[in-house]
């Protein structure tokens, strides 16, 4: 077991390098630059930023002393925040990113198998059409549509209330961050609906079951210990890349919920070209990426006797 | 289930609580919350160059001398000034203060100055003190900062010479680039100067006292500042920062800011809402630059000029942008600007190309001619990402292509990429804009000369140039506005640019805040003057 | 099937024996044996989900096709006379004089500045129209007020309720002999409420009068005969009514014809909806698949390989293949963009694949058949791959939306298709921005791109009961 994950381990590392390396060459083979800015410098002032920000060095030199700098810990300071060291970005921003993720996760887990636990019970029956055609809404209509119609709900509301029952906007209690990871769950939430259905109605026919059924277990005893068990592995599976997506994908949620996560940086740093943010939120993301996949992995060895972990 | 949702519903209040039940615009504390576009990148005012930055440093930082609430300059740190053509001596007065109570001196001033022009600090906006004598020299790393023509003669009295006579030369100094930085605290701070609240000393009339990255920014008012009697503010916070224009006016609706933009479709929300909506004109000028570079059909004048026919600037303001307040371009010159005693363009009237198909299409069988082409190739329009920028480009595409049977492609592209493509000349035309740095029409007049790297299609005219020269040279107005007409004109005849519109916005203020000024040049909203009253109409 | 193996095995088996009379009419299969995949299809013709969602692949293959033959209108023909319309029978409108430039009215004996500064400026009097109103301009004149150094005009929707609900600031007259107006900002046809306030020349006062205007549908002369109106030669006098372009579903932002623009956007929403999945699935499939069976060292170097594609910052990597594809302006990439969105979304699926065939390999039938001497293709065809389909359809409907929001992003970015061509989701993302105030230009293509992704789910679903020999007995 520790052997095992000692060697994921290490290949993690190796991954994030590879992950490090191409998207340094890719932001270095993008026309534009991080010094560019809508009023066009004097050449004498667009050297003096080059000569500050190490730019007039060749690009072999700059990867060999990001990697440097990276190895330390070190990524640098932005070119658009220019007083900020990227490290102090990750720090300030990500717990802020995480929590959204985490309670969006939360919501669409628990949504995303009780709802698909209940199409496959009631499949083909008035319960399942109508979660059906929430699910079908819920991946047709685009996170920005619900953000908006989220944020106009709570508006009215409140008018209607007459005082602020929940914040329209805005971070640093849990009524902030109800409406907005509830809206950034949704997506997630409609997927593992429709793949808890799936995976649901193929267990419900397995052997075991009938076996079950025949030992006289309970039916919520054969719910919860067979069919759930069993049926979730698909959904844990996708539970490792859907955190890092949903901590890094919260851009649209973020930007109208005005909450200070590390999604907003990480779009507008590429927008920016702001080597510094690229880089170090990329390899940051991708480290954690890893790491859940990695967790993932060990999760579904503890729910699947049936996969061994190597 | 429905005694659940009861339950939530009852909880959520206590949620709620954490923070105490404050309106935007609170008359008891006289404190307002706003909500900001973006993070203020930069905070350190040697180095600011964006609106976020400019209107927070306009706050907690003041200049020489300052803008009051009719555009005028009035004295700031400087209580008076003279301003020959060859130097410049300001009075600092006596009571100006840091925030650490100390006195706000002319070497402050030329700390900051000679820190601005230092090669190492890298400033983008170093240009702005190219007046000041050896500044240009400095920045270019052949003179060391000491040189630079400006000395305290004693603690409160600032000496200024000039390189070339810089009329608007008061009117520079109100802008951030040359505020003043205390030395002994900028040695401390180092590359920290204006990371957080705590590493900024502020002379202005608010201070940063708490300052959360990405989420909050929250001003005081400074009880050092000199005029600190007519402020009448006690804070500023603001508390969301967010471009989001609909969830901005969510925040409005709900009462939890006091000011917001509104764009072409949240207006009508806000008017259903039975907001009172104000109007406000940016003094940013939009248009057309067309690549002046060898080998480029657009270097044709007979095909600016078709297009200079065929395009009517009143009904792109008033059936694509759609919301009041834009005026039709007609000049690279904003209305707005002084002239010799009223506004330059009363003085110097724009001449306008008239609506006529029949003219247009004759210039265009002439360049046809010229070009010595089947068919004008499709010309290419590079432009933002952003959703305004693609809908007034499909509209000049749909315009082109209904009366001059010309294609325009469209090139998309995002920030950086775009400016790439600019600096490269790799475009027919381009969707560009300008917004001033100071009052002065030098802030446009220039941006055509053949030096000048703003000019993305490299136009190059002797004359032109010959008297944006005449005017640098002069501090005489009347020969400096002439010059300008004389400019106005040349970008009419030689078809330069094809003036789109002059930016307006509209947004809505709380009805209980009074004294908030909206400027052209410099920190917009300006909140300093403002005030709360106890009840609105 | 049966018969074969009975054929094949009966001559090793009983090598030393007589073998026993056979009687052939026993063993005779009274209906054609069916393959694994034939029983399959018989039962997906029986599914009700799967015929609907046939009926509505073939609506959108007629829409996308046939649409634009039935429905002859130029989707990117722009009429800036009728913008953001919502659906209607079509309209009429009066033919009006060409636009000319007018000249605001100046008093010459009223002074510009007042002399003395009241505190109270009475409301301006005599505010009316002066011309017909049309949605061409609407000009308004009102009497000068003593007093007044300009006056604002307002107009909004309903009647003013009070100073601060007069509506859109339109403009600020700069005198208080200037007593005139002529509004032409987006006009439609509507009731309009004006309003005029008297100004000090700096402040408004806080004495208004408002004027009700229902502008009339109007048209010049150029324009009717620029889109086929009228003829060139026609001689209708103006002020003759005539009848604008119909459009069923609308118009959108600079009045160009929604259906036309919906018919045309499907041709690049629905090819990217569908090969982009199709594809991504398909590598996703293969490559987990492979994963998963094979397992071990290469199953963990391929697995990590997948991670480093996925933490790739998507927005940069797009900017760079349109880059590396050489796409120039006004170019629509469809083609390099649907390898690039190919190329950067299979991991997902194949992570999902590959779960599964880790859980199905270590079932007992898969060990049974493989003591059976059968070959791994045949496993992996007849065992593995049907029982990861249910994985497999959810991950291809999901990953439709996504392709046609993700084309939209793209063209947005200027990578995919060009302006004007539309797609269903660029209307969308322009349709939110207007979602309140004119709804139909969201609804109809979030419609459009639903009930797309509604037929892939009942196919879907539809599939999924087909293959699943286990379902068989429902």
């Amino acid at each position: 077991m520790l052997a095992y994950t000692m060697k994921r381990l290490m290949a993690g590392v190796i991954t994030v390098w590879f992950i490090a390396t191409a998207t340094f060459v890719a932001m270095h083979m993008v026309p534009g630059d991080p010094l560019m800015n809508d009023k066009a410098v004097t050449a004498e002032i667009r050297k003096n930023l080059e000569i500050k920000y190490g730019l007039d060095k060749p690009v072999g030199e700059q990867y060999l002393i990001f990697m440097g700098n990276m190895l330390q810990g070190d990524f640098g300071i932005s070119f658009t925040q220019q007083n900020r060291r990227v490290n102090d970005i990750i720090r300030d921003h990500f717990p802020v990113s995480a929590t959204l993720g985490v309670l969006a996760l939360f919501f669409a887990t628990i949504g995303g198998v009780v709802w698909g636990a209940l199409t496959a019970v009631y499949r083909n029956r008035l319960p399942d059409i109508i979660i059906m055609f929430m699910v079908i809404l819920g991946i047709s209509v685009p996170s920005f549509v619900f953000a908006a119609l989220g944020q106009l709900l709570l508006v009215n509301i409140n008018s209607a209330l007459g005082f602020s029952l929940v914040p329209v906007a805005g971070w640093g209690t849990i009524s902030h961050m109800l409406m907005p990871s509830l809206v950034l769950g949704l997506s997630t939430m409609a997927l593992l609906t429709r793949l808890m259905r799936s995976s649901m109605l193929e267990v419900i026919n397995e052997d075991y079951i009938k076996t079950a059924k025949a030992k006289g277990l309970s039916p919520l005893r054969i719910f919860f210990k067979h069919q759930l068990r069993n049926a979730i592995l698909p959904v844990i599976t996708i539970l490792g890349p859907q955190i890092a997506a949903i901590t890094t994908g919260g851009f649209v949620v973020e930007l109208v919920f005005a909450i200070p996560g590390l999604g907003r940086y990480f779009v507008q740093a590429v927008q920016q070209l702001d080597y510094t943010v690229i880089m170090g939120t990329t390899v940051f993301f991708g480290a954690f990426l890893v790491l859940m996949v990695i967790l993932v992995d060990i999760l579904y060895g503890f729910i699947d006797p049936r996969v061994r972990l190597q | 289930m429905r005694s659940c949702l009861a339950a939530i519903l009852l909880c959520l209040p206590c949620l709620g609580m954490a923070q105490t039940e404050v309106t935007s615009a609170d008359f008891a504390s006289q404190t307002i919350t706003i909500a900001l576009n973006q993070e203020p990148p930069q905070l350190n005012g040697m180095k600011a160059t964006d609106q976020v930055s400019i209107f927070t440093l306009g706050h907690v930082m003041e200049g020489l001398t300052r803008y009051d609430r009719r555009g005028n300059i009035v004295p700031g740190v400087a209580e008076r000034w003279e301003v020959t053509d060859t130097e410049a001596t300001f009075w600092l007065r006596k009571n100006a203060r840091w925030s650490d109570g100390s006195a706000v001196t002319a070497d402050d001033f030329i700390t900051a100055w000679q820190n601005v022009l230092k090669p190492a600090t890298a400033s983008e906006y170093a240009f702005i003190l190219y007046p000041l004598l050896h500044g240009e020299a400095i920045n270019k790393g052949e003179l060391d900062p000491a040189e630079l023509g400006v000395k305290a003669l004693d603690e409160h009295t600032l000496h200024i010479r000039f390189e070339r006579p810089t009329g608007y030369f008061e009117k520079l100094v109100a802008f951030v680039t040359y505020f003043p930085v205390k030395g002994e605290f900028l040695a401390a701070k180092g590359s920290r100067y204006g990371a957080d609240a705590t590493d900024l000393l502020y002379n202005g009339p608010f201070m940063i006292t708490d300052w959360v990255h990405s989420a909050s920014l929250h001003m005081v008012k400074n009880t050092h500042y000199w005029d600190r009697e007519n402020i009448t503010l006690n804070a500023i916070n603001a508390d969301y920062i967010t471009a989001d224009t609909r969830a901005r006016l969510n925040l409005f609706i709900d009462g939890k800011i006091v000011h917001t933009s509104l764009d072409g479709e949240t207006y009508k929300d806000a008017l259903a809402q039975k907001l009172r909506i104000r109007r406000f004109t940016t003094g940013s000028v939009f248009y057309l630059e067309y690549n002046f570079r060898a080998g480029r059909v657009t270097n044709n004048i007979n095909l600016r000029r078709a297009i200079q026919h065929v395009f009517d600037p009143d009904e792109m303001v008033n059936k694509v942008l759609a919301t009041p307040g834009n005026l039709p371009g007609k000049s690279l010159f904003p209305v707005w600007l002084n002239g010799k005693t009223d506004k330059f363009r009363q003085e110097y009237r724009p001449q306008e190309a008239s609506l006529d198909l029949v003219l247009a299409r004759e210039y265009l069988e002439k360049a046809r001619i010229e070009l010595g082409v089947e068919q004008i190739p499709p010309l290419v329009l590079l432009v933002g990402d952003s959703p305004t920028a693609a809908k007034q480009a499909e509209y000049m595409q749909g315009v082109l292509k209904a009366k001059l049977g010309l294609d325009l492609k469209i090139d998309v592209q995002t920030f950086k990429q775009r400016l790439a493509k600019m600096t490269a000349g790799d475009f027919d035309i381009v969707a560009a804009g300008w917004g001033p740095d100071f009052d002065d029409v030098m802030t446009f007049g220039d941006l055509f000369t053949s030096w000048n790297m703003n000019n993305r299609g490299r136009y190059s005219n002797p004359e032109y140039d010959k008297w944006v020269r005449i005017a640098m040279n002069s501090a005489d107005v009347t020969v400096r506005m002439d010059a300008m007409g004389k400019l106005q004109q040349i970008l009419f005849d030689d078809a330069v640019i094809l003036p789109q519109y002059e930016q307006g916005v509209i947004y809505l203020m709380h009805p209980n805040l009074r004294g908030v000024v909206r400027r052209v040049v410099g920190a917009d909203p300006d909140f300093t003057h403002a005030q709360v009253l106890e009840k609105g109409d | 099937m049966a018969t074969t193996l009975t054929a094949e095995l009966t001559p090793e088996l009983t090598p030393d024996f007589t073998a026993a009379s056979h009687n052939l009419s026993v063993e005779q299969i009274s209906r054609p044996s069916l393959s694994y995949w034939e029983d399959a299809w018989i039962r997906l013709k029986k599914n009700t989900r799967a015929i609907i969602s046939l009926y509505i692949v073939i609506f959108l293959a007629l829409f996308t096709l046939a649409g634009p033959l039935v429905w002859q209108v130029d989707p990117s023909l722009q009429d800036l006379n009728q913008i953001s319309q919502a659906p209607s029978w079509p309209k009429t409108a009066l033919l009006a004089a060409p636009y000319e430039r007018w000249q605001p009215i100046i008093l010459d004996d009223f002074p510009s500045e007042p002399d003395t500064f009241p505190d109270v400026i009475p409301a301006p009097d005599g505010l009316q129209t002066i011309g017909l109103a049309t949605t061409q301009q609407i000009r308004l004149r009102w009497n000068p007020v003593v007093g007044a150094g300009g006056y604002s005009i307002y107009r909004n929707n309903h009647l003013p309720e009070g100073l601060n609900d007069l509506g859109l600031p339109l403009a600020t007259t700069m005198g208080g002999n200037e007593i005139s107006y002529e509004d032409r900002l987006n006009l439609e046809a509507r009731k309009y409420y004006y309003s005029v306030v008297p100004t000090d020349g700096i402040d408004e006062g806080d004495k208004y009068v408002t004027l009700e205007v229902i502008p009339t549908i109007a048209i010049t002369r150029a324009e009717a005969t620029a889109r086929g109106l009228i003829s060139a030669a026609s001689d209708l006098p103006e002020g003759a009514s005539l009848t604008l372009h119909f459009h069923p579903f609308g118009t959108d932002y600079l009045g160009r014809d929604m259906l036309a623009r919906l018919m045309e956007g499907a041709r690049v929403s629905l090819f990217i909806g569908i090969c982009a999945p199709f594809l991504f699935v398909l590598i996703g499939i293969l490559y987990g698949g492979f994963a998963g069976y094979f397992g071990g060292q290469l199953d963990s170097t391929l697995m990590r390989f997948a991670d480093f594609v996925v933490a790739l910052p998507f927005l940069l990597f797009m900017i760079l293949f349109k880059i590396a594809f050489g796409i120039g302006p006004g170019e629509s990439g469809i083609i390099p963009m649907l390898i690039a969105l190919v190329l950067l979304s299979w991991p997902g699926t194949a992570r999902l694949v590959r779960g599964q065939v880790l859980q199905i390999r270590n079932n007992g039938y898969i060990d049974a058949a493989r003591l059976l001497g059968a070959k791994n293709s045949y496993l992996v065809l007849r065992h593995i791959l049907p029982n990861t389909m249910g994985v497999i359809l959810v991950s291809l409907t999901f990953a439709v939306p996504g392709a046609i929001f993700t084309e939209a992003f793209l063209s947005f970015i200027g990578m995919g298709v060009a302006p004007p061509t539309p797609s269903w989701g660029s209307m969308c993302n322009e349709g939110v921005k207007t979602m309140l105030s004119h709804p139909h230009e969201l609804i109809f293509p979030a419609t459009f791109i639903s009930v797309t992704v509604l037929a892939f789910n009942l196919l879907g679903d539809g599939l999924t009961e087909a293959l699943d020999s286990r379902m068989r007995s429902r």
